[in-house]
């Protein structure tokens, strides 16, 4: 196994970021339940979105304690490549390995929509070179509005570890932020669903270049044929 | 002993339930009314009587699933019997 993608009760969006990244990208990938362990071979992990132990409490709140959060924690420590996703991203939130948090959006509607995003010039994976100035993703949250202290806003900022905006702020997100990355780099982010555009059925295809970014390190060594069909 | 924990959001944190809510106070002629802030209880039963032992073990509960320290506080209330 290449890419691990994490299934927790409730997630909505492990099918088909399992169908992106193996069908679409080429790069091995399973679905891991959350009781499970860590696979030892696991080069990247996805969270993915949904509404893990329905979103009680708070969005990620009880996910964050799950069995294999601990693998996960340490899988990051160590470097590994995580990518959260809607829920994910709430999840990678709550349990620390992202800074900030996501609470209901200030227009309190559920918001789904194809979304047009503006591309922040991150690191040399996320950038406007490998994902142009602008982006369309769906985005399906309820609770994206993204907050954040002064001070953590500020080194986030600081660091660019911002790595996409709204375009018109849908949710009310501090800096109309939409994804994040941690500060060295392996942990990322987004309420996007780059999952759910990656193939003609869907909207748009802008899914494509995000994942591999993300799948960059990964895909460095294989061959990669992309389809989009 | 009976625990009662209640989460708030920060007050430098935006309230959108609170916003909502405060809104259809007023609507409903609460003119007067002002910073709504929309938060929870959650109450449950524990062994041990009120400590700093106990209190400790509370907090850790409160500041790790109960509550998220980036945009909640909270308190709680002990009864004991």
């Amino acid at each position: 196994m290449r890419v691990a993608i994490l299934q927790f009760p409730g997630s909505n969006c492990d099918w088909d970021s399992e169908h992106a990244v193996r069908d679409v990208l080429g790069v091995s990938a399973h679905r891991v339940w959350h009781k499970a362990r860590l696979p030892s071979e696991t080069e990247a992990v996805i969270v993915p979105g949904g509404f893990s132990f329905g979103d009680y409490l708070r969005c990620g709140a009880i996910a964050r304690f799950s069995p294999i959060m601990h693998d996960l924690k340490n899988f990051a420590e160590k470097g590994g490549q995580v990518l959260g996703i809607c829920n994910g991203f709430q999840i990678l939130c709550e349990s620390g390995l992202l800074p900030g948090a996501l609470i209901r959006n200030d227009c309190l509607d559920f918001r789904c929509l194809n979304q047009n995003l503006t591309v922040e010039n991150s690191n040399e994976r996320f950038n406007q070179n490998t994902l142009g100035n602008s982006l369309l993703l769906p985005i399906a949250h309820g609770e994206g509005n993204f907050r954040a202290d002064e001070s953590v806003l500020f080194s986030l900022e600081e660091n660019q570890q911002v790595l996409i905006r709204y375009d018109g702020n849908p949710n009310g997100s501090v800096n109309a932020i939409a994804g994040i990355r941690n500060s060295a780099g392996n942990v990322y982010g987004m309420m996007p669903h780059p999952e759910r555009a990656v193939g003609s059925h869907h909207p748009c295809l802008d899914g494509l270049p995000v994942l591999k970014a993300f799948l960059e390190p990964l895909l460095d060594s294989i061959p990669v044929e992309v389809t989009s069909g | 002993m009976k625990v009662t924990v209640f989460v708030s959001p920060k007050i430098t944190v935006l309230d959108p339930q609170g916003a909502a809510v405060e809104q259809a106070m007023k609507s409903l002629g609460y003119e007067s009314v002002e910073g709504v802030r929309v938060g929870k209880t959650i109450t449950f039963e524990m062994e041990g009587s009120d400590s700093p032992d106990s209190r400790e073990k509370l907090d850790k509960l409160c500041d790790g699933l109960l509550s998220n320290p980036v945009i909640e506080d909270f308190r709680y209330e002990i009864e004991e019997g």
